[in-house]
């Protein structure tokens, strides 16, 4: 069965609530149960923001989970937060760029990804959640990178359409990341 | 229509208007100010009346003003801004006007935070105001479920000449979900014979809470109380889930009601006969049928986003036939299913010794 409980986290500013949305977007697409929750306290640019979110064949009961199955950490307090909530089997989406990792605290379910500096190559460092959201459709199979693209195109406003092309290509680049790897 | 993803405060608000809401007065108070900023935009759009009040007091009394001229009107709120309503909720129940409000449930006392709590349990469906009555309490427990409910808050509104809550939470308001919007319907072509309307061409129409006389403020009462009976043997809903061989029955509703399917789900897979009991109307409260599985389950586990509030209802109903225990975390935290689990289990293994 399809499903997956997944967080993204990170700064306030990063993107992390739009790509969380994104992929709730091609849930719904592909024809799947979807909640998505945010963090929704005083946070703002800057501080931490995060969401859940939960995609799946049956009917979602509780729309947060203590141990998600999946996450995507982009800074810092966020790897630190999540390294001990994601099952033992989960798999953990790493911002390298932000994030120090020492070898002893590497683990079978890290996927290490340095999003930020990859996307700052594309041309904004903004677009290192949609190198983050590449790798982790293309890792998870959750949906096809190809329906997160053309949810995209329908969600990004108008003003941001500009940079429909080159975020396609930062997606593109956070897939062919696991591509390599596998 | 088809399945769009949508937030719980802009799908609430967007339902009402395709309910035919004709006029929103509020003031914002997270965590529901999408929704007041959803219709500042749609309701002027459709030639509707959106107005910010200056207090949640002048709102609900725009509300009340709006609803005697037998327009469908509404309001949305959350705790602190609820309790400022109060007042007002008292006169249009005692006006008999139909009247729908949101509250978006968020951590109190006081200003309390903006999380998701059920503490206003007790506010909404014992006490929403001085006088005797009780307002119809209605609790969904997802995006689909609020959209839905919408429709049935204003029939029910308007079928009894009363005040229906719609009782959220932060959870609710803020997640986005998987659903669908009802079709645009028309705003209603008459007003109600009762409406104050111009009275030109026949007799005029007195609407009012004040009955100096105590015979005729106890016959209101009476009134009252005949429309109360009436709609506790006919608007009581609920939704069950494997109560048929259940050894436990989960009572939650709302947010809670919808992580103890969860925790049914994974109970069920460990061998363990849990059900689950979710109310749909928090008042009235569905006794008869909680009394009935009273009969057949050993044991039941109450979960709420509170100290323990409809707790007493289901303690009230159930008149100590099975033991209760209660799982309730406050402050605007939400309970986990790994947390709720563990009671679940050892209230099987308690009853089974």
């Amino acid at each position: 069965m399809r499903h997956i409980e997944t967080v993204f986290s990170g700064f306030g500013g990063q993107g992390i609530l739009f790509a969380g949305q994104l992929l709730s977007y091609a849930g719904i697409a592909a024809g799947l149960y979807v909640t998505w929750i945010p963090s929704y306290g005083p946070e703002m640019r800057g501080g931490t923001a995060n969401c859940t979110v939960i995609l799946s064949e049956e009917e979602i009961g509780a729309p947060v989970v203590r141990h998600p199955t999946a996450a995507v950490v982009m800074n810092s307090p966020s790897f630190l937060k999540y390294r001990s909530l994601v099952k033992p089997e989960g798999l953990l989406f790493v911002n390298t760029s932000l994030i120090d990792i020492k070898d002893e605290e590497e683990d079978a379910r890290m996927i290490l990804i340095p999003a930020s500096d990859l996307a700052t190559e594309l041309g904004n460092i903004r677009m290192a959640n949609m190198v983050m959201l590449g790798a982790f459709v293309e890792r998870t199979g959750i949906v096809a990178l190809d329906a997160v693209k053309e949810q995209l195109a329908e969600h990004l406003s108008e003003r941001q359409q500009k940079w429909l092309e080159p975020n396609y290509v930062a997606l593109e680049r956070g897939a062919a990341l696991i591509e390599t790897q596998v | 229509m088809t399945k769009q993803l949508l937030k719980g405060n802009i799908a609430f608000a967007e339902a009402a208007l395709r309910y035919g809401l004709e006029a929103y007065f509020g003031y914002p108070i997270t965590p529901q100010s999408e929704a007041l900023e959803h219709l500042s935009g749609r309701m002027i759009e459709e030639g509707r009346v959106f107005l910010q009040a200056e207090s949640e007091v002048a709102a609900i009394n725009m509300v009340y003003g709006a609803a005697c001229a037998g327009v469908r009107t509404m309001t949305s709120t959350s705790g602190p801004g609820y309790s400022l309503m109060a007042e007002g909720l008292s006169y249009i129940v005692g006006s008999e006007v139909p009247v729908v409000v949101v509250n978006m449930m968020r951590g109190g006392p006081g200003l309390g935070n903006i999380q998701p709590s059920q503490a206003d349990y007790f506010f909404m469906t014992k006490s929403a105001g001085h006088g005797d009555f009780h307002p119809i309490v209605l609790a969904p427990a997802s995006v689909q479920e609020i959209i839905d409910m919408m429709g049935l808050a204003f029939t029910l509104a308007e079928t009894y000449r009363t005040l229906v809550i719609v009782a959220g939470d932060g959870c609710i308001g803020q997640m986005m979900e998987s659903a669908e919007l009802p079709p645009m319907a028309a705003t209603r072509q008459s007003r109600p014979e009762w409406a104050i309307t111009g009275a030109r061409g026949r007799d005029r129409n007195i609407i009012t809470s004040l009955y100096l006389g105590p015979e005729n403020l106890e016959r209101l009462n009476h009134r009252l109380q005949a429309k109360l009976a009436r709609i506790q043997a006919n608007e009581i809903r609920y939704q069950e889930m494997q109560v048929d061989d259940a050894d436990l029955l989960l009572v939650a509703y709302g947010t809670a009601g919808r992580i103890c399917t969860s925790v049914l789900r994974e109970a069920r897979k460990q061998g363990l006969r849990v059900g689950l009991l979710r109310p749909q109307t928090l008042w009235p409260f569905p006794e008869e049928r909680l009394a009935e599985l009273s009969q057949q389950v050993r044991s039941m586990l109450v979960v709420e986003m509170s100290a323990g509030q409809m707790l007493e209802d289901v303690q009230r109903v159930v008149q100590g036939r099975v033991p209760i225990r209660f799982h309730g975390r406050m402050g605007g935290i939400i309970p986990m299913v790994d947390e709720i689990l563990d009671d679940v289990t050892s209230l099987v293994q308690t009853a089974a010794a």
